[in-house]
């Protein structure tokens, strides 16, 4: 078979897959099943990136994407108690102007996309290949000459992240019982235990009273 | 063959498909942050095809970019919500209005 032909339908083939996921993630009635939805989405994305010729950014979207933040989505998605009938209404209601402002703003976008982009075909082969690297190493190498300070920002912006998501949701439970090591070594043997004398004739009404322990 | 056409229209088709999805689900706040997701993956693909049709490296710096920028938004975001949810036991966006804005 032609390998433009076989390229064009694979296009096809996984833009319809993208396009059809991305519907349910919007439509489906659990979250849970949304997120999935989202994850193909992503998955077939990440194969037009390949056909585009973009094979270091498809496999960071699967791993990066699929792997991380999905999971950190269905995690979320999993913790929470959602009722999800109330948080469904007004779909109905919203379903016509969502509908209408999409389809407006589709229409728009692919006037101004035009007759001209369908003629401007992917030429010339591979960019990368053509400079006689690998995608990761073309990619790589811009990375960390012309945008150095950029990705070194993007390093930093992640580090903000993680502090951030961790400050937010960290909490000081002060109800939990945790043992203090340092008291637990220091312990005096009179702390633990106190001697009682007591008669042998009334036994029980000279005992002394339970004391809390500390 | 693939023309720079194709993957434009997709990257419309999404992006619509994404608004669409704000609108219709605005009191889920999950299915709001999966819409932005998809906001961002309709430009993303747009920058790939922009960077294939150029051959120029750039479009690919900036998805990398972008790729990070989302991943950090995703986990402050859901980050805020499970607050949300611990504070108020909701995550419907109606009940959400302490600020009175």
């Amino acid at each position: 078979m032609d390998t433009e032909l076989f390229q064009l339908i694979c296009f096809y083939g996984f833009a319809a897959v993208t396009v059809a996921s991305a519907l349910a993630v919007i439509t489906l009635k659990n979250t849970v099943h949304a997120v999935l939805a989202l994850v193909l989405t992503f998955f077939s994305a990440a194969c037009l990136w390949m056909l585009a010729d973009a094979e270091f950014l498809a496999l960071a979207l699967i791993v990066v994407y699929v792997g991380a933040v999905m999971v950190l989505f269905l995690f979320v998605v999993m913790m929470l108690d959602i009722d999800v009938e109330k948080l469904r209404e007004g779909f109905v209601k919203f379903l016509p102007i969502g509908l209408l402002v999409a389809v407006i703003m589709l229409v728009e976008m692919l006037g101004v996309i035009g007759v001209r982009a369908m003629h401007a075909q992917l030429v010339g082969g591979d960019p990368a290949l053509a400079a006689g690297v690998s995608n990761t190493e073309w990619l790589g190498y811009a990375l960390y000459t012309r945008y150095l300070l950029p990705f070194e920002i993007a390093a930093l912006i992640l580090t903000v992240g993680v502090v951030a998501a961790v400050a937010l949701t960290l909490r000081e439970r002060h109800d939990t019982r945790y043992e203090n090591a340092n008291r637990q070594v220091r312990v005096d043997p009179r702390q633990r235990l106190r001697m009682v004398k007591m008669d042998a004739d009334h036994g029980n009404e000279s005992t002394a009273s339970e004391e809390p322990r500390t | 063959m693939i023309t720079l056409a194709h993957f434009i229209v997709l990257g419309a088709v999404l992006f619509c498909i994404a608004v669409a999805g704000l609108f219709i689900n605005r009191k889920n706040v999950i299915v709001l942050l999966m819409s932005l997701e998809l906001i961002l993956l309709a430009v993303n693909t747009n920058f790939v095809a922009f960077s294939r049709y150029l051959g120029d490296v750039s479009g690919q710096v900036f998805v990398f970019f972008i790729l990070t920028v989302a991943a950090a938004e995703a986990a402050i975001g859901l980050a805020i919500l499970v607050l949300l949810f611990r504070t108020r036991s909701t995550i419907n966006i109606a009940d959400i209005d302490s600020m009175k804005g």
